[in-house]
């Protein structure tokens, strides 16, 4: 009995966290918030209602009502009617959380995916990074901070593509 | 209330980033060019991302049942103990960047160390500010290198700021009672512990930027007691302006 209980709720959780997992990044739509690393835990609870956990990119980002919002919306219309959306910030998100798949996504859409592993950088450590147009490594930064909190802005000099990088945390 | 020294600890910690993000704010639509805009606006939302932390945190500390709201936009002037540098005004591009610059050089290392404390949640935010604080830092310091070692006018000015802005430095490495209590706890950071990565830090940067650090001469004090200059209730009036009209008010 216990058993057949810890697989219904299992089938529950995945029920829950499939409805979930597809909720797109209002900024960046080609990710979700699975692909982001944002969503972090989802729990369906003994009364039914579904605790969600999420982590932010960045403390300040204007996001997360978003995510709350659409989180509820979507486990609305699937048939849970108790959301409650809980936000933790620790461990700290960090872009090493991006999945490969996630990465070819943001070069696809034009975005440079964040470089390798976060580290250490010095204080004016420079950061290599590639066109997501043509692939050329031959780019400079126009700024540190880009349109949202996550992306830095660049352009391509063997192209002349200006391009967002998604800034390595 | 639990712990009154974790409970004004925070509070120092969120007015200084409540008050710079306020004071960064006002350069949205004014900044030199776009990307400049951006920028600030970037780093202000950043501050207030760690300002709304702290605030939250504070306000279940005290357990008065003050949220975030009420401990930023129903508070006076003297009850606000942010450092003197934040509040200092936008004089000129010079003045914000240097301010930004000379904050930035003590609050990465500052959270960096914060990352060890024994409190959880200072501890979790730390660890994400101090990702933020690395970018600040890089940003304020390559313009300071650019204003310094750029044309004589920019090289005036940002001389200027940092003559200005020197003796409000002092405050960041003050360590009254209840840093020393919270210190001895774990879980506050001792400012002098960081004192020399901020010494490298400006040094190594002045040098770049073709700047004379100034003498240590007398520095100037009162913002963790709540005494201020005359620019905090400036900043207040408008900050606070919509909140003390319509309490409550949400959108």
């Amino acid at each position: 009995m216990a058993v057949a209980a810890k697989i219904l709720r299992s089938e529950l959780d995945q029920k829950a966290w499939d409805a979930v997992c597809d909720v797109p990044d209002p900024e960046v739509p080609v990710l979700t918030i699975e692909d982001l690393g944002v969503l972090r835990d989802v729990r369906v609870q003994a009364d039914g209602s579904v605790q969600v956990t999420i982590t932010p990119t960045y403390t300040g980002c204007p996001a997360m009502g978003m995510f709350a919002f659409d989180i509820e919306a979507a486990l609305l219309n699937a048939g849970f009617d108790k959301v409650e959306v809980k936000t933790v910030l620790n461990p700290a998100w960090t872009t090493d959380w991006l999945s490969e798949k996630a990465r070819e996504k943001l070069r696809a859409y034009g975005i440079a995916p964040p470089n390798g592993k976060a580290s250490r950088r010095a204080l004016f450590g420079e950061e290599h990074v590639r066109c997501p147009k043509c692939n050329s490594a031959n780019t400079s930064r126009i700024s540190e901070f880009g349109s949202t909190a996550c992306k830095a802005l660049y352009r391509c000099n063997d192209c002349s593509e200006p391009f967002d990088y998604f800034k390595c945390i | 209330m639990k712990d009154p020294a974790l409970f004004t600890y925070c509070m120092r910690l969120a007015d200084d980033s409540a008050i710079l993000s306020q004071r960064l704010s006002e350069w949205c639509g004014h900044a030199s060019h776009l990307e400049e805009d951006i920028a600030l606006t970037n780093v202000a939302l950043d501050l207030i991302g760690h300002a709304r932390e702290l605030y939250t945190y504070a306000g279940q500390i005290e357990g008065k049942g003050r949220d975030e709201d009420a401990l930023c936009f129903h508070r006076v002037e003297r009850e606000f103990t942010n450092l003197l540098l934040v509040e200092q005004p936008n004089d000129d591009f010079a003045y914000a960047i240097m301010r930004q610059f000379l904050f930035s050089a003590f609050m990465h290392p500052f959270w960096e160390a914060m990352m060890k404390s024994e409190d959880e949640l200072l501890a979790g935010l730390a660890a994400k500010a101090e990702k933020e604080a690395a970018y600040h830092l890089r940003h304020s310091a390559e313009w300071v290198i650019r204003l310094g070692d750029g044309t004589e006018e920019s090289h005036n000015r940002i001389t200027d700021a940092l003559e200005f802005l020197w003796m409000y430095t002092g405050e960041m490495f003050e360590c009254d009672e209840v840093v020393s209590l919270l210190v001895a706890k774990g879980i506050a950071v001792d400012p002098m512990s960081i004192k020399h990565l901020w010494d490298e830090t400006v040094n190594t940067v002045l040098v770049r930027a073709n700047l004379e650090r100034p003498t240590e001469s007398w520095m100037q004090t009162g913002g963790r007691k709540g005494e201020h200059s005359e620019h905090l209730g400036h900043i207040l009036s408008p900050m606070q302006y919509l909140q003390r009209s319509f309490p409550q008010a949400q959108w």
